[in-house]
């Protein structure tokens, strides 16, 4: 009798003092989770979905206070990408899926006040105050946060046209399958 | 010796539709008055032009060059006039323009200077392949890869066979076929050069069994030579490189390897036939056979094209188009493209123009729901599910169609002929290949989107806690100074002096001599400028005068304040 209650403590200090160790030894830093949902939005960090950037709103996902269908330039991929993560139900995107885009800046009205410079979440606008601006395209993510306070409106946004680089092969037509 | 042969899975036999094409010799096409030439004919990188507008050009000559490994140079195909390089409608399923090099031919075919290497047995291999990539040679079969690094064996792993594909196994095209039959002794040539880069063992020339008169004319060609010109039955797609491969070797290449890793190489008899023009006459790829067939065009048969004639050129040569037409396809029904526009130019990739009509093909409306028959798996010659493939692409699951191994897929278009219900199942794939790409060019930019906005917001958090630095040193400073001050004030107070008249007489000190220093910078600033110093005396004396004017000028104005600030 004493000797099973002994070999039974013995056993649970053991096993906790294990349990422990490996608590310690094994501590995930920060919220693993987060990194995966941050790493399925398109980090164009433009605030659309509310939140100041895209890991702010990966958090909020992560702490399940948010819905999954608030990307708009993430689009329905990211959305069904995020319901596969999460294991919740994919949602329909509230806002209409945008194509991409890019700044441009119209170099002649630009007076070089340096605003849209400092609104880019990226650093892809070069220039200095009063020396004219111009948008690096190939690091623009198309977030339209220099717009606003561009104080002249010489900022538009470009739809990027598809070349035989970048050109996606149609989803074949629905409108051809007789229903049964 | 008769070697053994092997079977791959699956393929179909469709009806082959060879025979109208191949009733007449290959004719040369007219020389039309101006050729397009792509700069993107190849898998890899845009040549880069090296003609400008208003240069004249020799056949032959070099007017784009290979732009990183992966690229090939594009020559002239004629002599004749740059008249433009511009963006232009190219062979592609999107119907995109592309940028070209827009030549007008002067119709005196002028040679540039050739440099044949007949003696190439004793040249380096790395020396050949350079020759080779420069003449701008691609796999002429349809894939378009270059093909001097197709020549190019990983150290440390021999080349054990070479073949040569003759196999040819898609409906209507017959390019190959006649090339057999008609320059036999070229493709040999070609088949040596290339056996010589590769120091291959053994050299093995892959003819399907429909083409008698092909594997009759290459076996009397190859007589007395250790090529072996081997039949092999027909099956489509016999002639895509692993399938090849696995019929001649019985070997499997693994999915995500090349052929050269099982010590394999397979080349198109029409690249043979372009090395062996290139190495032993000097001649860079400016031309290919092209096959003009299908039930839409009058005369069917083999032209050797020049590259850049428009696909427009060739119908008009081949007695036009019937009425009713349904679409131009480049390549054959199988793995070909609907052509968009009829004035897209023949590239390298280009083997065969096919002329649709509208009994050929079925109405789109026949298709009907997948009834998991699983006749397309059947039928797939790389063991795949294409069934599953198709669910998964109609459901946008890419990353599932990925697991199912959609990259394996050779775009055969066997699944999609064996399918009862009609289902455009290669168009799903090909889609969802695109998205796939799409989706990792994406993932490429929010990575690199991501790491320029954390580098900026920690250089914004680094200025902030710079300037939050400066301020607090600055503070710091001030008040150290002032504790220095009443520590110096205490001690004098110590000493038993009047502090307080002291301080202030410093004070009064200070504000004096900063007094002092703004006058002697006025005083200066005031003493008379050195565009002064050699004047006229006109000059002098109108400076006088605007002095004077100036001096009034500011009595009045001093007279008007002081007035004002009486005033009230």
């Amino acid at each position: 009798m004493l000797s099973a209650v002994l070999v039974l403590t013995g056993l649970a200090l053991a096993f906790g003092l294990l349990l422990g160790w490996a608590a310690i030894r094994f501590k995930v830093e920060g919220d693993p989770l987060v990194e995966k949902i941050e790493a399925k939005l398109p980090q164009t960090q433009c605030g659309q979905c509310g939140y100041p950037g895209c890991r702010p709103y990966a958090e909020a996902m992560a702490n399940n206070e948010e819905e999954i269908n608030l990307c708009p330039p993430g689009g329905e991929t990211t959305m069904i990408a995020l319901s596969e993560l999460l294991g919740r139900e994919p949602k329909a995107l509230e806002s209409e899926e945008k194509l991409p885009m890019v700044a441009i800046i119209d170099e002649a009205n630009c007076i070089g006040c340096t605003l849209c410079i400092q609104a880019c979440p990226v650093d892809a606008i070069l220039g200095a105050a009063k020396q004219m601006h111009t948008v690096i395209e190939a690091e623009c993510t198309g977030c339209e946060l220099c717009i606003e306070p561009c104080p002249v409106d010489c900022i538009i946004m470009q739809e990027i046209e598809p070349d035989t680089s970048n050109w996606k092969w149609p989803f074949p037509k629905a409108a051809h399958e007789v229903k049964p | 010796m008769i070697r053994q042969l092997f079977k791959f899975k699956g393929g179909i036999h469709p009806p082959m539709h060879k025979k109208e094409s191949t009733h007449i010799p290959i004719q040369q096409a007219d020389l039309p008055n101006t050729l397009t030439l792509p700069l993107h004919q190849h898998i890899g990188e845009s040549a880069e032009p090296l003609v400008g507008v208003g240069d004249r050009v020799l056949k032959g000559q070099k007017i784009a060059k290979a732009n990183g490994y992966v690229s090939a140079p594009v020559h002239a195909p004629s002599s004749g006039t740059v008249v433009a390089i511009e963006e232009r409608p190219i062979p592609h399923p999107s119907g995109l323009d592309d940028l070209c090099i827009i030549l007008e031919t002067d119709g005196q075919e002028e040679w540039a200077e050739k440099n044949p290497l007949p003696d190439y047995k004793t040249l380096d291999a790395s020396k050949l392949r350079n020759a080779i990539r420069s003449a701008g040679i691609v796999g002429l079969g349809g894939a378009g890869f270059p093909t001097a690094i197709k020549l190019n064996p990983t150290a440390g792993k021999p080349v054990d066979t070479l073949i040569v594909n003759g196999v040819e196994c898609e409906p209507y095209i017959s390019c190959d076929d006649m090339l057999m039959r008609e320059r036999a002794d070229q493709i040999l040539a070609g088949a040596k050069i290339m056996c010589h880069a590769l120091q291959a063992k053994t050299c093995v020339i892959a003819i399907e069994d429909n083409k008698p008169e092909a594997i009759e004319a290459m076996r009397a060609a190859a007589t007395g030579c250790d090529i072996e010109i081997v039949p092999v039955p027909t099956r489509y797609p016999q002639g895509g490189e692993k399938q090849l491969i696995q019929v001649i070797t019985g070997k499997e290449c693994p999915s995500d390897d090349l052929p050269i890793q099982i010590g394999v190489v397979v080349h198109n008899i029409g690249t043979a036939a372009a090395v062996h023009r290139a190495i032993e006459l000097g001649e860079p790829l400016i031309s290919r056979v092209v096959t003009v067939t299908g039930d839409g065009i009058a005369q069917r048969q083999n032209y050797e094209v020049l590259l850049g004639t428009s696909v427009n050129t060739l119908l008009d040569q081949s007695g036009g188009t019937t009425n009713n037409v349904e679409r131009i396809i480049m390549g054959g029904p199988m793995m070909g493209f609907a052509l968009r526009f009829e004035n897209v130019p023949i590239v390298k990739t280009s083997n065969c123009i096919l002329v649709t009509t509208k009994e050929n093909i079925d109405p789109p409306s026949h298709v009907m729901p997948c009834i998991r028959c699983g006749a397309c798996a059947d039928a797939c010659p790389v063991s795949l599910l294409p069934q599953q493939l198709y669910w998964f692409s109609k459901a946008k699951e890419f990353e599932r169609a990925q697991d199912h191994n959609l990259f394996d897929c050779i775009e055969c278009g066997c699944c999609a002929y064996v399918c009862p219900s009609n289902i455009p199942l290669v168009h799903y794939y090909r889609y969802s290949k695109t998205e796939i790409w799409s989706q990792e060019r994406d993932k490429e930019k929010a990575e690199q989107a991501k790491m320029r906005h954390d580098n900026r917001q920690a250089r914004l958090d680094r200025e902030k806690a710079e300037k939050a630095a400066r301020a607090a040193k600055k503070r710091a400073a001030l008040k150290a100074a002032e504790e220095k001050k009443k520590a110096e004030a205490a001690k004098q107070a110590e000493a038993g002096e009047t502090s307080s008249a002291d301080t202030s007489t410093t004070k009064q000190d200070e504000i004096q001599a900063a007094i002092a220093r703004a006058k002697a910078k006025k005083a200066q600033s005031k003493a008379a400028p050195k565009n002064t110093v050699e004047l006229t005396e006109a000059q002098k004396k109108q400076i006088s005068e605007a002095k004077e004017r100036r001096k009034k000028i500011d009595e009045l104005a001093n007279a008007g304040t002081t007035d004002t600030d009486k005033a009230p």
